[in-house]
């Protein structure tokens, strides 16, 4: 009696699965040369050439590159308005992806915990329903809202809190002539576009805590605060980070949302695009965009070392 | 002196569901207690309304002689060792076992001082700066027994302590829990589904079937006079012998429990000792179980099942007698 060992062949595409069963390393090179030459050349060669850029400068009379080595035009980066630019943007920054966590976190925690069937999907589609529409139409929604002659004012003035929005706009600095000339404005649009990329990655960490590590916290004598403080926040913490990421980052590099919302104070992304536009000062457009670069650096270097990773 | 834990016809309904149905129980200070029963039997919901994760829909369960009615779990004098162990993740295995003591802010000398010692007590000495993730499973018990004892718990409460060990760690966890228990003199409550393990460690056992407790007893109780076919049936295996059958063999007219170890396999036609029973029959299966056989023999009735120790000739079809002390058999009332 004759035993098939062997099952037949099945055309082209069994003898090539025979192939990688055989050499699985081949499979796994043949899947990543095209995303690696993806990153390696476009991705990190642009940036690299960006880099490059920025040791060069600009002759300020003829308005030619001269592509030397130079450290100047980074010495110009810490000049009065650009050092202005610098702080103001970074400023903005941090207090949007701040207030971003404060909101954030209580949404992310109730989605993470208590969510559950309809629910969830109700919150999904809230988090994710403002990203499906066009950016710009939501900065211009916003331009509206916030304007003088927007809902904002009309509703101040259906309570009679006129005294209370004019009292707000005369604050030094964050004040303006109505809320959509102001940081407070381009302040309230940064949050709002940039939320979602908050909640999503503090609900994502928070899921991840199982409920009996709170439990156990409890029985070893933990009130609902300490359990907070002392299991929830830094197990969320990764999550929260992750989300900072985004808002700060994107904020820091962002150019349409202070163009439409805002003063007419610059912030780097509107500094990078006037450079390299109109001023044709490309070395010093790539310098600015280096400084969010080494802002993103250092600022998860901190949260390595304050131990916000150690769980992942 | 009050009982350590006391419920009083305690009830818990998860919706529809009688999770704890009417449970009154006397824990002992000092017992170790076990809570047996399959899964889904309330067990676990009954060590969970101890600790305080749940509150009873109806009766009381008190502690020491104190209600704990609406006390929540960070204030009760207990201390659970979850069935995962439920380690910090993001905390030394020293500062796992000192967060009891962290929360109630015992300067941190002290409870580093405290957290060594209880490691040491639990096999662990030097562990202190390890992270969890890097511990096996049977040190990661050891770790969740020490924060839990840090704590000098009143109670303290196992929930399937063992489940996720080994055979062997297994044994040796549960000789070495028994050990600690007794040396500490707390209260020890233990949920588990595995028979094996709540006779060899408790004191006294409760069996729940559908959220009740059908029989508490200490082992030897449970085992040796199963009071329904329930408990025959799940402490260990047994023979369950209907009424008219163990009258007709010399017991009473109940549904009786006849343990498969007292039962002898002899040749089909040796004689009957007096004060013992017989019934021929034929093999129907021979299981070689290592160090004992189980034998199933096909008799006039029923089938049962006999072990005997390993090492037999006999095999299938064989024609043979059972034979069994009358006093094996155990009568169980009205065999629900």
């Amino acid at each position: 009696m004759t035993v098939a060992l062997q099952e037949t062949r099945r055309g082209i595409g069994g003898t090539i699965s025979d192939v990688f069963f055989a050499r699985p390393q081949l499979l796994t090179f043949l899947l990543l040369t095209p995303p690696l030459l993806w990153i390696g050349v476009v991705y990190i060669g642009s940036l690299f050439a960006l880099l490059l850029q920025s040791f060069y400068s600009l002759d300020d009379f003829s308005g030619v590159v001269i592509h030397e080595f130079t450290l100047s035009t980074y010495q110009q980066l810490f000049e009065g308005s650009n050092v202005q630019i610098i702080l103001r943007t970074v400023t903005m920054a941090a207090l949007v992806t701040i207030t971003s966590a404060v909101i954030a976190f209580p949404i992310a925690y109730y989605a993470a915990r208590y969510a559950r069937g309809w629910k969830k999907a109700l919150f999904y589609l809230a988090v994710m329903m403002p990203l499906w529409s066009s950016y710009l139409v939501k900065v211009y929604a916003w331009k509206l809202i916030l304007a003088k002659e927007g809902v904002i004012t009309w509703f101040a003035g259906a309570l009679h809190l006129n005294w209370l929005l004019n009292g707000i706009l005369g604050l030094p600095v964050i004040g303006g002539p109505s809320l959509s000339f102001s940081y407070l404005g381009t302040y309230f649009v940064f949050v709002y576009i940039w939320l979602p990329y908050m909640i999503l990655p503090t609900q994502a960490a928070l899921e991840r805590v199982p409920a009996n590590f709170i439990e156990a916290s409890a029985d070893l004598g933990a009130d609902p605060g300490q359990t907070f403080r002392t299991v929830i926040f830094p197990l969320a913490l990764p999550g929260i980070v992750a989300g900072s990421i985004f808002t700060f980052s994107l904020t820091l590099g962002d150019y349409i949302i202070p163009q439409i919302v805002g003063n007419s104070r610059l912030m780097i992304g509107q500094a990078v695009y006037t450079l390299q536009g109109t001023a044709g000062n490309i070395p010093l457009a790539a310098a600015f965009t280096v400084v969010p670069m080494v802002i993103m650096a250092l600022y998860l270097w901190m949260a390595k070392r304050m131990g916000a990773f150690d769980v992942l | 002196m009050s009982p350590a834990v006391r419920f009083q016809n305690v009830s818990r309904r998860f919706g529809s569901v009688r999770a704890v149905d009417g449970v009154s129980l006397d824990i002992e200070p000092g017992e170790f207690f076990a809570l047996l029963g399959p899964s889904g039997s309330g067990k676990t919901t009954c060590l969970r309304l101890i600790a305080g994760f749940e509150q009873p829909d109806e009766g009381h369960v008190e502690i020491f002689g104190e209600t704990v009615e609406g006390v929540p779990p960070y204030r009760r004098n207990v201390n659970t060792v979850f069935q995962d162990y439920a380690l910090f993740p993001h905390m030394t295995v020293g500062e796992n076992v000192a967060y009891g003591l962290m929360i109630k802010g015992v300067p941190r000398a002290e409870r580093e001082a405290k957290a060594k010692d209880a490691l040491a007590m639990v096999k662990l000495a030097g562990y202190e700066d390890r992270r969890t993730v890097q511990l096996s499973g049977g040190q990661r018990q050891r770790v969740a027994l020490a924060r839990a004892l840090v704590n000098g718990p009143k109670v303290l409460l196992l929930d399937e302590p063992l489940g996720a060990l080994d055979l062997k760690l297994r044994e040796q966890m549960q000789e070495e829990l028994k050990t600690l228990q007794t040396n500490l003199g707390i209260t020890f409550v233990f949920v588990t589904h595995d028979q094996g393990e709540a006779l060899s460690m408790a004191n006294r056992v409760a069996i729940f079937n559908e959220g009740k407790i059908v029989q508490v007893g200490t082992p030897s109780d449970v085992y040796e006079r199963p009071t329904s076919r329930f408990v025959a049936d799940f402490v260990g295996s047994s023979n369950v012998l209907p009424p008219e059958f163990a009258a007709a063999h010399g017991g009473t007219a109940t549904w009786t429990s006849l343990r498969p170890e007292r039962i002898d396999v002899v040749s089909e036609n040796a004689t009957t000792p007096p004060y013992y029973a017989s019934a021929k029959g034929i093999i129907s299966a021979v299981s070689y179980q290592g160090a004992v056989t189980r034998v199933t023999v096909v008799t006039e009735k029923l089938p049962l099942v006999a072990t005997i120790s390993a090492g037999t000739t006999l095999h299938k079809d064989d024609r043979v007698m059972l034979q069994w002390p009358k006093s094996a058999m155990v009568a169980m009332g009205d065999g629900a």
